[in-house]
């Protein structure tokens, strides 16, 4: 970066003085008028065409209705975390303690136990997972040498009545799946959503 | 065809006679029959008023890209009924040192003053309460009472921001008050009657509405009425960015659901008197006997309040000499000058 570029930025300068009719105020009046009927009847029309399903969006209104629509979410974002699978359906967590010892909140318990499998190193007895202390920094899934801790579920909307209830055990963490695994016509929606 | 007027005349003969038959004396009846038609009034104001809350959310959300209220109800309808619900179970908080009757009496002829003016409206064909012979003067008379409940709150609050409300739309609406009085002269003088009823009646059709004879009055009548009803860009009486609330900062719960219904019912009120006086009443622009007469009526008031919240929506607010400075220089001499030509074009037409 030898070349040293200068910008030119152009400053439009608003008139110190009111020209006449802006004094004469009763032109101004309208204009002000204008740019709400503007509004008005352009978001009226818009609701209009939605209400009957013409459109499915919005342009002027940027209001996501939540808990009924989402936004569309990046996929790389770092969401509520999963155990995966081996293709046999075991998890293929090997209970290394990797994230355990990588996690700076101190959020993951593992209790580790033996396998029959030769080619497994152990498997995890318990998998606890305290989202309500987890600071979402992604460590763990990058410690894991398995690829068994991924953060791909896309939920976000965790809540639980009790301390107690954002400890997520074994079973709930295998259960849930990846939300990449949506059908592609959802997937193409949000990487057109992610082009714009 | 679709008037009510024969339907409530028939629904009355039949619980008058029922009456009659329980033996009750045709006073009594006719008092029965007043109390029936002050609920029933009541209750179709109350309704509109509910309507105009949801509605004022809803336009002033289109018109600043929003949604509005969505949750309560098909796009929030029933929006308004929650939040009186609400505000009838929070707790009437009265402060210390108030005077209390002062205090408590103001909400209250606030709305009984903005209620009262229906009297003498004409709602449709037939559809009058009473048509008094000084219909107009009424109005103003009535209009005019809601100062005396705002200066009131203000007073009794024991609060400075809510003093100063008081005092500022005590200032305002006396100042507003002259001009706006002085506009309805001009369609007086025209019309040469007070009587609400008989004023409709004179316009029967598109070119006789009295906006196209009076079109300097209807302006300076829509400006006074919008400083009348405390609303932006004159609404320094409840100025939220300097007084709190101005004269209802002291004010929780239903007084305060009071003021904030009076609020609307005087926009109404407002858009009323414009419709009758200057836009026809219940008479359709195409003849008097085109379509149900209070629909029009209804759609032409509804027309005129959204005008209103249009103003709210798009204009900043005045200062405080510039608002006194208008009413003054401004509107009465055109107010006058209205007068003088409308005395002129009587006795050159006429």
């Amino acid at each position: 970066m030898a070349t040293q570029n200068t910008i030119r930025v152009s400053v439009r300068r608003r008139a110190a003085t009111l020209s006449f009719w802006e004094q004469v105020y009763l032109f101004e009046v309208i204009r002000g008028l204008w740019i709400t009927t503007h509004h008005f009847v352009l978001n009226l029309y818009y609701h209009i065409l939605k209400l009957f399903g013409i459109r499915k969006t919005h342009p002027l209104t940027p209001t996501i209705q939540y808990p009924e629509e989402c936004r569309p979410l990046a996929l790389r974002l770092r969401t509520l975390h999963r155990l995966a699978r081996r293709d046999d359906g075991r998890p293929r967590c090997v209970a290394c303690m990797m994230c355990e010892t990588v996690c700076p909140a101190l959020c993951i318990q593992i209790v580790a136990a033996a396998v029959d499998d030769p080619n497994i190193e152990k498997r995890p007895k318990s998998f606890d997972i305290d989202i309500g202390k987890c600071v979402f920094c992604g460590f763990c899934v990058e410690a894991c040498p398995e690829d068994a801790i991924r953060m791909d579920t896309g939920i976000l909307d965790i809540a639980s009545y009790s301390r107690g209830g954002m400890v997520l055990d074994i079973d709930r963490l295998l259960s849930l799946n990846a939300a990449t695994e949506r059908t592609d016509k959802e997937v193409d929606q949000l990487q057109k959503w992610l082009l714009q | 065809m679709f008037e009510l007027r024969g339907l409530i005349d028939t629904i009355w003969g039949w619980i008058a006679g029922l009456l009659a038959d329980i033996g009750l004396s045709a006073g009594l009846v006719q008092l029965i029959g007043y109390a029936i038609i002050a609920a029933v009034l009541f209750g179709v104001i109350a309704l509109v008023v509910l309507f105009l809350v949801w509605w004022e959310r809803k336009v002033s959300a289109k018109m600043q890209d929003r949604l509005g209220p969505m949750r309560v109800g098909w796009h929030g309808i029933i929006q308004t009924i929650a939040d009186a619900m609400k505000l009838l179970q929070k707790e009437d908080i009265t402060p210390k040192n108030i005077d209390f009757p002062i205090h408590f009496w103001a909400p209250v002829i606030t709305f009984v003053a903005a209620f009262m003016v229906y009297v003498t409206v004409p709602f449709g064909k037939g559809l009058i309460v009473a048509d008094l012979n000084v219909g107009v003067l009424y109005i103003i008379a009535i209009t005019t009472f809601t100062v005396i409940g705002l200066l009131m709150a203000g007073w009794g609050s024991n609060n400075k921001y809510a003093l100063l409300g008081g005092f500022r739309s005590a200032a305002q609406v006396v100042s507003y008050e002259v001009p706006l009085t002085l506009s309805l002269l001009g369609v007086i003088m025209i019309s040469q009657t007070l009587s609400l009823g008989t004023i409709v009646g004179q316009q029967d059709g598109f070119f006789k509405w009295y906006v196209w004879r009076q079109p300097l009055g209807f302006v300076i009548f829509w400006i006074a009425a919008t400083a009348e009803c405390n609303r932006t860009p004159f609404d320094l009486p409840e100025a939220d960015s300097e007084l709190v609330a101005g004269f209802v900062t002291e004010y929780s719960g239903m007084k305060f659901a009071m003021f904030f219904l009076a609020e609307f019912l005087n926009m109404f009120t407002a858009s009323v008197v414009a419709v009758t006086l200057f836009f026809g009443g219940w008479m359709s622009p195409f003849g008097p006997d085109f379509g149900p007469s209070w629909l029009w009526f209804f759609a032409k008031t509804f027309f005129f309040v959204f005008v209103l919240m249009w103003f709210r929506w798009t204009y900043p607010r005045l200062r405080v000499d510039q608002l006194m400075g208008f009413a003054w220089k401004v509107l009465l001499p055109l107010a006058f000058l209205n007068i003088l030509l409308t005395g002129l074009g009587i006795y050159i037409f006429d």
